[in-house]
């Protein structure tokens, strides 16, 4: 093979040189417009990135750059731009940029010197090639983190446990009862049940699209849980479609249920001995008000 | 009897379950039919894309809007290539389950559809095909 070129005395000759082409090219791809990240941040990411890239990129064929502080530095950056909201485009253009300003530098140190230009483009892009697909990699470990956490956000958020009178809890639900959901259902009211003394809990039911056997079987469970405690429950809010696919499904819910949570309010407080009377005194808001 | 439209979706987590319950309701919408078809097909496609995943060990689900003559409907085919079944009849008994469930997924999915085929070898996999139509 012919004389293999001098990246580090290349990077070092060309320095600003290539510094000045890659944040051009960044600029051309669009990194800069959409203004989530400052020029001069930019800037100092290209530098420290150029420094630990020159070293790698020195090093004969077989070695593989993707260990230590640039491996660090590249996925520390792909996780703050999938933060951001960068593309993964994006990402991986600030990799790729650097290309171009690198291959006219080597073209300029050795000209007329065709072999030893091919041969250290092919190893430089070999090189850069698999960085830009650890930031891709990074960027999407960082994004499946983020809609990670969303799903636990959401399971807790749509689990609440409300106090609807002294001894009366409901439980609203909505959307997929699965497995996860259920304990942390289950849970809360439990905790609840003891906390408010309830004696009565209503699992209202209106927000689940599908009752399947699943969904049934998870609703006996916490409702046979919720017995152990010494609450009885009730489920409201099964549509007429859901009542007529469960009798075709075979699921017998052994439990008291309501079509409407205001029935099963209704209930509840007959059966804590509480009555809901109109009084003579209050009237209505006057029509004027109401408008 | 046409195939009008024709989809395939992968079976391999509990999340796809839950894809394929909102694409089987968009169809079943599409083609007009009543909320409680809807809700029933929904629900049959939900035990089996179930079954798929927990016994089957994954697999596909395939949903064709079909038509025959005037009538429209929605064929589906849970695909798996999982252990198999070794009594189909059995299997469709009401209140009989291998696993952990109700035993009522398969016998009622039959009930919820108007059509409904079940192929199973042992050691080669289950295929099961149900058919709404409006």
């Amino acid at each position: 093979m012919a004389v293999a070129a001098d990246w580090a005395g290349v990077i070092s000759r060309h320095h600003d040189e290539i510094i000045k082409g890659w944040l051009q090219q960044l600029r051309d791809d669009g990194t800069l417009q959409t203004g989530r990240i400052k020029d001069a941040e930019l800037e100092g990411e290209c530098r420290r990135m150029l420094a630990l890239v020159g070293p790698e990129l020195a090093h004969g064929a077989a070695h593989s750059p993707l260990g230590g502080e640039l491996r660090d530095m590249l996925v520390a950056l792909s996780r703050s731009r999938a933060l951001q909201g960068f593309t993964p485009s994006e990402t991986s253009n600030f990799v790729l940029g650097l290309k171009l300003p690198l291959f006219g530098a080597i073209g300029v140190d050795y000209p007329d010197q065709a072999d030893v230009i091919a041969g250290a483009t092919i190893e430089a892009t070999r090189k850069l090639d698999r960085l830009a697909l650890l930031t891709i990699e990074s960027f999407q470990k960082s994004r499946e983190e983020v809609i990670i956490r969303q799903q636990r956000e959401i399971a807790e958020l749509s689990t609440p446990v409300v106090k609807l009178w002294d001894g009366i809890l409901a439980l609203p639900l909505i959307g997929t009862l699965d497995s996860e959901r259920t304990q942390v259902v289950m849970e809360n009211m439990l905790q609840s049940i003891v906390e408010h003394s309830a004696e009565i809990a209503i699992i209202d039911i209106t927000g689940v699209p599908t009752v399947d056997t699943l969904v049934a079987q998870h609703l006996l469970k916490t409702v046979a849980a919720a017995r152990l405690m010494g609450a009885d429950c009730i489920v409201s809010g099964i549509r007429p479609q859901i009542a007529q696919t469960m009798v075709h499904l075979g699921v017998e819910l052994n439990v008291i249920s309501k079509a409407s949570l205001a029935d099963a309010l209704a209930l509840a407080l007959q059966r804590i001995g509480k009555r809901v009377v109109d009084t003579a005194g209050a009237t209505a808001a006057p029509v004027e008000f109401l408008r | 009897m046409a195939v009008v439209r024709d989809d395939v979706m992968p079976v391999r987590s509990s999340d796809d379950i839950v894809r394929v319950r909102q694409e089987v309701r968009a169809r079943a919408i599409e083609i007009g039919l009543s909320l409680v078809d809807q809700t029933k097909i929904v629900t049959a496609a939900s035990e089996l894309a179930r079954n798929t995943l927990d016994y089957g060990g994954g697999g596909t689900t395939r949903l064709e809007v079909v038509q025959d003559g005037g009538r429209r409907g929605i064929r589906l085919t849970f695909e798996d290539k999982g252990p198999g079944i070794a009594d189909v009849e059995l299997a469709l008994k009401d209140g009989y389950t291998s696993g952990k469930g109700l035993g009522l997924g398969l016998s009622g999915a039959r009930r919820l559809s108007n059509e409904f085929f079940i192929e199973s070898k042992p050691g080669e996999g289950t295929r099961v095909t149900i058919v709404r139509w409006k």
